[in-house]
């Protein structure tokens, strides 16, 4: 004590003994003190990197121009409109300098090309981050209260998601993920609002459960519920994991609960001759076109066919005959709403297909279940684990209300705050991971958790957690003006008889009309002004082929010769084009010269036949549509028009619009025309 | 008082101290050999590539097919329990970084690119008898505008430009009777500037002599997605291109 007393008085008595040692001593800390700032600034992290850049480029040959664009001190980009603050600048130097393209150093290199320029976007709104810190751990790594660590590269394209909410050409995985989002249902237990307002809908339609027992056995949905994808491996059930008791349970209610419907199942009218015909079966599904919606594995293990309607695989095991029976008479009486058409098949043909369906079975599938009789408390347990597990979300069930808001909105899971989240001991602490891992793994993060286990790819994972991170604060806060919405689907409806023929055969699961509709198939919102009555007439009674090597194709109806009347009538009165007036088409007679003229200007100066064929003998072209017959297909007016503008026709179609002069259209419309069927009335001409 | 400090600055000094040797133990531990924990149980003499080279995928993203190397004996027979080491570039990230070869002679990763667009030169290593064997392997990842012209290419050019044919989409390329050249095709569109190509695209192969086979799409694509093809094209063309902008004299 006495010591250090000692200490401080001689201290003091040295630093601050007379006036002129004290004003000294008080200067020099003065001068300290101020040198505190630039010091700091010296050794910055941020001055470091400036220094490190001026050393990069004064190497280079165009270093003179480079040292004159750069500014010493603190970059920031700041857009009060979109709440940005970014100073990523000051560090990444080269970020517009294109000459930097080759840099290896980061974080000088040239920021890669991309539809919008840094200085109106800056960086954090599609990195993530925080760009108003100025050290390397605070911007990219922090994972404070409110921060967020940099997003990984492979999700970037949930930044463009935060505005489009259209597809963009140049976004295959935000697309894909929302896709997915629409596709395997999520929003029927999650609700999504988009920035804009609008609601995500889903895009799939699970089944009805309300007449099962019409369809199906309990033993298959007791298989079914234990393993979805041991089915049919391209189904979207996810997995609940169901003990065997549960799922006999669940099946129990099921079975208990439908009630019969009216029509839905007919006595199999086969006659043994017809399904002894194994050759007819493959051929008649064939025919009709099936594999464009229903997929069916074949030996190799491989998926062949369309996803619009459900897998066939085992649809033997799962489908009673006298149910499909129904159905393929007419399968509107099961479901008003299902997108499948209906075919109008003939009594042996149904009984062909019937056969044909019932012998795509697996022996081994669900061999072993064998389920007693369950008792009134297993069928309540049934319906307790239905409400618990949120199944009537997705299918209609009888005595179950659709529970609303039954698992957390996702309107804004993009800006989830890492407080928030629990991670996985060994987990990477950022929400990419949290969410790609509830994705791959829901029950990991606790047995209450009742998401069940979809079967995604990693791909298909990462896309989906793409379109989810797109869904941040961030976008909810952006100007209107930078919004892009999605194109809503219309709620077109064709009326009267015929729109009741368009409906009963589904032309609205693969065409599309007036904006609503699939897009398996050619838009034919202006098929009226395209096409001729005749031809019509002849490709609904028998789809022939335009594209013989499309694996997905248009099936036959058979169509009575009214019906087929009524519904050339309607396409040809009501899809017109506004822009195509059939009666001032600007066409000249179709002379010999004419033609001959069309000709040349078809095969030199265009070179057309690269992609269509006119002479089946001489011509290769594979791509575009054949042209042996267009003259009795389509109408001059819209030859004319496509020619000269294919894209304002159908947006989107791959042939180039070629700018031709109004002669040149001409000359090859009339070449066109003349290119008449056999049969047709020009033939001779 | 000054003693004291210099006890503080000793106890800072100590902390320095303890702090580089921690540090040091770290790097140590970051650079231990990957294949900790695999032995293996023979000794290749040659390393082939049987799978999931040249492929294009996206930066930072794995690759959609895994990489599968296979290492062989003497007589050129699959060699079971050997180690493979995967080395890439920074930012090039393997899953597994080494392997041992399964009962058919395969070691298998999942390679994920970095952020960087363009070629990745790669390799993989296997202790062999004497000397190491290695292995080249060429992967590519595209950026933003490369997978933009990916995607355009497909829609417009690939049926003619790409001689391979799939049940999906059959070539029309044998079909054309002047040969188109595919995009990888180095040799050729190496030699082509920027500009020759936004004008071929533009304007159709008579813009520079060529067939009329290739029609004009200047009306059809917007400047954006001509640059964006050409970028894809640069990335894709094997011998790889090497832009020949301004050349400085190096100081």
């Amino acid at each position: 004590m006495q010591s250090i007393r000692k200490y401080l008085s001689s201290a003091w008595q040295a630093l601050f003994g007379d006036p002129v040692r004290a004003f000294g001593v008080v200067s020099l800390i003065l001068l300290l003190a101020l040198a505190i700032a630039p010091a700091k600034e010296h050794f910055s992290q941020w001055h470091s990197y400036q220094r490190r850049y001026l050393a990069l480029i004064h190497d280079r040959g165009d270093a003179v121009s480079l040292r004159r664009r750069f500014v010493p001190g603190i970059h920031q980009i700041w857009l009060p409109e979109l709440g940005v603050v970014d100073r990523c600048t000051t560090c990444h130097l080269g970020l517009n300098e294109s000459s930097l393209a080759d840099v290896g150093q980061q974080p000088f290199r040239k920021h890669p090309v991309v539809p919008h320029p840094l200085d109106t976007f800056g960086c954090v709104i599609c990195h993530g981050g925080q760009g108003q810190a100025s050290t390397v751990a605070e911007a990219h790594h922090s994972e404070r209260a409110g921060e967020e660590p940099l997003l990984p590269t492979r999700y970037i394209e949930s930044g463009c998601g935060q505005c489009h909410q259209n597809a963009l050409p140049g976004t295959p995985q935000l697309d894909l993920g929302r896709t997915i989002l629409t596709r395997y249902g999520c929003v029927h237990c999650h609700a999504i609002t988009r920035p804009d307002g609008s609601k995500v809908v889903a895009t799939d339609r699970p089944p009805s459960l309300a007449h099962i027992a019409d369809k199906t056995t309990r033993e298959w949905i007791f298989s079914w519920l234990k393993d979805p994808q041991a089915y049919a491996a391209s189904t979207t059930m996810p997995n609940y994991k169901l003990s065997d008791g549960d799922a006999s349970d669940i099946s129990a209610y099921l079975m208990n609960s439908s009630v019969p419907q009216a029509g839905d199942t007919a006595a199999p009218n086969v006659k043994p001759a017809a399904a002894a015909d194994l050759a007819a079966g493959p051929s008649l599904y064939g025919e009709s076109f099936c594999a464009s919606c229903h997929a069916v594995e074949n030996a190799a293990g491989n998926l062949v066919g369309g996803d619009l309607g459900p897998e066939l695989t085992r649809i033997g095991n799962k489908a009673k005959p006298e149910w499909i029976t129904a159905w393929l008479e007419n399968p509107r009486v099961y479901d008003s709403t299902t997108p499948m058409p209906h075919y109008r098949f003939t009594p042996p043909q149904i009984a062909t297909l019937v056969a044909f369906l019932q012998a795509k079975s697996d022996s081994d599938y669900g061999s072993g279940v064998h389920l007693n009789p369950a008792s009134s408390q297993q069928v309540a347990h049934g319906r307790k684990l239905i409400v618990e597990l949120g199944c009537a979300a997705c299918h209609e069930i009888n005595g179950v209300q659709r529970p609303e808001n039954f698992a957390p909105d996702l309107s804004t899971i993009g800006s989830k705050p890492l407080a928030q989240i629990v991670f996985l001991p060994g987990m990477d602490h950022s929400l990419p991971s949290y969410i790609v891992a509830k994705i791959r793994q829901p029950r990991a993060f606790g047995s209450s958790v009742k998401m069940p286990q979809f079967t995604l790819t990693a791909a298909q994972t990462d896309a989906l957690a793409t379109a989810l991170l797109a869904l941040t604060a961030r976008a909810r806060a952006m100007p209107d003006k930078l919004r892009v919405a999605a194109v809503p689907e219309t709620n077109y409806q064709p009326a009267g008889h015929a729109g009741k023929l368009i409906a009963e055969l589904a032309c609205l699961s693969c065409h599309r009309f007036n904006g609503r509709g699939g897009d398996m198939a050619p838009d034919l919102s202006w098929e009226g002004s395209s096409v001729q009555r005749q031809w019509l007439t002849d490709f609904l009674h028998n789809p022939n082929t335009l594209r013989p090597s499309l694996i997905r194709r248009m099936p036959r109806f058979n169509l009575s010769d009214s019906d087929n009347k009524e519904l050339t009538d309607y396409i040809l009165a009501v899809y017109q084009s506004p822009a195509i007036d059939a009666d001032i088409a600007p066409l000249v007679a179709n002379s010999p010269d004419a033609v001959e003229h069309g000709r040349q200007l078809f095969y030199s100066k265009y070179a057309c036949q690269s992609c269509h064929i006119v002479d089946t003998k001489a011509d290769k072209g594979y791509i575009g549509p054949t042209l042996t017959q267009v003259g009795s297909r389509l109408t001059p007016a819209w030859v004319y028009a496509w020619l000269k503008d294919p894209q304002a026709l159908r947006p989107g179609t791959t042939e180039p619009n070629q700018n031709l002069s109004d002669d040149d259209a001409r000359a090859l419309t009339a070449f066109l025309m003349a290119q008449k069927s056999p049969g047709g009335r020009g033939a001779k001409q | 008082m000054i003693k004291g400090f210099i006890a503080s600055m000793n106890y800072g000094a100590w902390m320095a101290l303890a702090l580089l040797s921690f540090a040091t133990l770290a790097a140590c531990k970051h650079s231990a050999p990957a294949n900790a924990g695999l032995k293996a149980t023979a000794e290749g003499a040659a390393l082939v590539e049987s799978s999931g080279g040249h492929q294009v995928g996206v930066t930072g993203t794995a690759l959609k097919d895994p990489l599968v190397v296979q290492v062989n004996d003497d007589h050129g027979t699959a060699l079971p329990g050997a180690l493979v080491e995967f080395h890439g570039s920074a930012g090039v990230h393997f899953d597994p970084l080494a392997a041992l070869t399964d009962s058919s002679g395969q070691a298998t990763t999942s390679v994920t690119p970095g952020t960087i667009a363009g070629r990745y030169d790669l390799s993989a290593a296997t202790p062999g008898k004497g000397k190491p064997v290695s292995l080249h392997i060429v992967e590519t990842a595209l950026g933003y505008q490369q997978q933009l012209g990916s995607i355009l290419a497909d829609k417009y050019c690939s049926r003619c430009h790409d001689p391979e044919s799939s049940p999906e989409r059959v070539s029309n390329y044998d079909n054309l009777e002047v040969k188109p050249h595919p995009f990888t095709e180095g040799a050729m569109l190496n030699k082509m500037s920027d500009a020759d190509l936004t004008s071929i695209i533009l304007h159709g192969g008579p813009a520079l002599n060529r067939s009329a086979l290739m029609p004009p799409y200047g009306n059809t694509l917007s400047t954006a997605d001509i640059k964006a093809l050409i970028a894809y094209a640069r990335a894709v063309s094997d011998p790889p291109y090497q832009p020949s902008g301004t050349v400085y004299a190096r100081k």
